[in-house]
């Protein structure tokens, strides 16, 4: 090979690592104020909608433009990566006991991080509903009906997915009242349950894409909002919900993650975001985006009247806490382990 | 005599075994080419004309999106880390393979396969449990105002680890094939050691590693398990393409996470338009071919 060529070659070598140097200093020199909010699977769009309106209303009250960034997954897997380093500024969980194993496993969140915002700082109520195919040719009216042969269940698995563990507290429930309160038929009716899930996946999204765009399965045990939205994503003629006789009060809570708004100086913009949740403006978003609003005044009328009054569980009057319910469900060794084996 | 029936008789029996019946040979061929287009140019085919359903301003719409360019810009970052990066080691490495001999060489050489046997996830984990907030050096890092994991160094750390073998397999056969016979010569003739690497052992080896720049290359930006478990999946930030696909399809929006994966499925295209064209022009130059 002449001299030449190889020259040739080493100048271009050379050009590419130039390249990638200014890829590099344009990749960090866009400093502007961001939050990270960190939330579970089903939010995507109800926080795609909060950060428009926040972003604006942020810049309209002081002048500063503020770059909102979000990450979704499964709720618990999304804790073990702040516990692990993500620079959540907020987190935006399924449920509480995964915001409690932040604050305990690091100590990036206060203890009592529960008690600093309105209403055990969950700014949005949801429950389980069930979804079916449209004429609910399975004929499913309530929990009872999800036990039956043949009948085949798309649910998320309880260990990964926050959502999992709220439809396995609100079916739990309803065999306790059914049985009053005998445990051995409550769990062989949990246990009947599971028998008819033929794919537990990791997070309430995957189960609707399980459900709704890849056709497996007679009945959808979902959040009301995840219901609604497949509705609106696949239209209305495939899908029926169904609200069974009791389903269980379901609080996504919020938090500031207090280490990481210390270190990134966002701790204002970060609490402003929370607090932002409960004004009635964040409100009517909420309840157009299908969650339960707890503020009502500013709530649309017609967003309203489609959440049905069903008798619904509560947590703590209900389960003795998150904590309780944790030890006995969801640990390893607790009732789902013992009742679930994977269809074969 | 006896020399050509040694060499007719493999010869004969070399025929036998491509003389089966003409239909039997058709049906083969059908077969071949039958599982081929079920399996491989049916799902390429699909990603395009499932990217383009909704027309083309859809499609462009989609390209269009800040999430989608910034995911677009932050993979052809990550790859512009990775593959120089390897490509440098690889050179090191088959250099050092190739013109020493050294005790506990041919574990090095295993070694530097690891990221091929290793699953993904695996090293993704790995990385997480060494640079974590939680984990061996991650609070060294995070003192000093480093970010690692779920940021960009992560990312770059993943994607060079599962890309570490590609330069580096092509080039040890190649060097070890061509022996040192050139190099010796320009030593003699007086040349210095970086002369002698820059215009003889350089243009000795460039379409090998050009080839295995492209396979590395194209590896860096398709990475999906490994840039998974570091990512942290920040839209905007710490979305590569691949994951971007995920994240569109987990939001509904089909068409987007087609026309973004049409991206990467083009991606591979020029791939192994440009592979091939390594391939055909310049085979004696390439280990792949010199093995056969």
């Amino acid at each position: 090979m002449s001299n030449s060529s190889s020259r040739l070659y080493l100048h271009r070598l050379l050009a590419a690592a130039a390249f990638a140097f200014c890829f590099f200093i344009v990749f960090f020199a866009r400093a502007e104020t961001a939050l990270l909010n960190v939330s579970y699977d089903p939010t995507r769009e109800l926080y795609k909608a909060i950060n428009q309106k926040f972003a604006a209303e942020w810049k309209r009250q002081t002048g500063e433009t503020i770059a909102l960034k979000a990450s979704h997954g499964g709720s618990g897997g999304q804790a073990r990566a702040v516990i692990d380093g993500l620079k959540a500024d907020v987190v935006t969980l399924a449920l509480a006991p995964d915001i409690d194993a932040i604050a305990t496993q690091t100590g990036k969140i206060k203890a009592d991080w529960q008690k600093r915002l309105p209403n055990n700082s969950s700014p949005y109520l949801s429950t389980i509903v069930l979804l079916v195919r449209k004429g609910n040719p399975k004929a499913i009216k309530d929990w009872d009906d999800l036990v039956k042969p043949g009948v085949a269940v798309v649910t998320p698995n309880p260990k990964t997915s926050g959502g999992a563990r709220w439809n396995y507290l609100a079916a739990w429930g309803f065999a306790q009242k059914k049985f009053s309160g005998d445990e051995g038929k409550t769990t062989d009716f949990i246990k009947a349950l599971f028998k008819n899930a033929p794919v537990l996946d990791t997070g309430a999204r995957g189960s609707t894409l399980t459900f709704a765009q890849r056709g497996i399965g007679d009945v959808l045990i979902a959040w009301e909002n995840e219901a609604f939205l497949a509705f609106e994503e696949f239209g209305a003629d495939k899908f029926e919900i169904v609200f069974p006789s009791q389903s269980i009060l379901a609080e996504p809570p919020v938090a500031v993650v207090d280490a990481n708004v210390d270190a990134n100086g966002t701790r204002k913009q970060a609490e402003a975001y929370l607090d932002y949740l409960y004004t009635p403006e964040a409100q009517k978003i909420i309840a157009k985006n299908y969650y339960r609003p707890i503020h009502t005044e500013a709530v649309d009328p017609e967003d309203l009247k489609r959440f049905p009054k069903i008798p619904l569980l509560e947590i703590d009057r209900d389960f003795g806490g998150w904590n309780a319910a944790h030890a006995k469900h969801f640990v390893n060794g607790g009732t789902f382990d013992q009742i679930y084996t994977p269809a074969k | 005599m006896v020399e050509s029936t040694i060499f007719r008789e493999p010869m004969k029996r070399d025929r036998d075994v491509a003389d089966e019946r003409p239909l039997v040979r058709r049906l083969l061929i059908a077969l071949t080419v039958g599982l081929m287009a079920i399996f491989f140019f049916t799902p390429v085919a699909l990603v395009f004309v499932e990217a383009f359903r909704k027309g083309a301003p859809a499609f462009l719409n989609a390209l269009g999106d800040p999430d989608t360019q910034s995911a677009i810009r932050l993979t052809l970052l990550v790859a512009a880390i990775a593959v120089p990066i390897n490509a440098l080691f690889g050179v090191a490495a088959a250099w050092a393979a190739a013109r020493f001999q050294f005790p506990g060489k041919s574990i090095l050489i295993t070694l530097i396969d690891l990221p091929f046997s290793v699953s993904p996830v695996v090293a993704g984990l790995s990385y997480v449990v060494l640079f974590g907030s939680r984990g061996y050096f991650g609070p060294w890092f995070a003192a000093h105002g480093i970010p690692v994991v779920f940021a960009l160094p992560g990312i770059a750390l993943a994607t060079t680890f599962v890309t570490f073998p590609f330069v580096a397999r092509e080039l040890i056969p190649l060097m070890q094939q061509q022996g040192v016979d050139d190099e010796e010569a320009a030593l003699t003739l007086g040349a210095s050691p970086w002369r002698m690497f820059f215009t003889v052992t350089l243009p000795n080896i460039k379409w090998g590693l050009l080839y295995g720049i492209l396979l590395c290359n194209a590896r860096a930006m398709g990475e999906f398990g490994a840039v998974a478990a570091v990512s942290g999946r920040i839209r905007g930030e710490t979305n590569t393409l691949p994951l971007h696909v995920e994240v569109l399809y987990g939001g509904f929006d089909l068409a987007g996470a087609f026309a973004v994966a049409s991206i990467l499925a083009g991606l591979a295209l020029v791939t192994l338009i440009v592979k091939t064209i390594l391939e055909w022009r310049h085979a004696d130059e390439l280990a792949i071919s010199r093995r056969r």
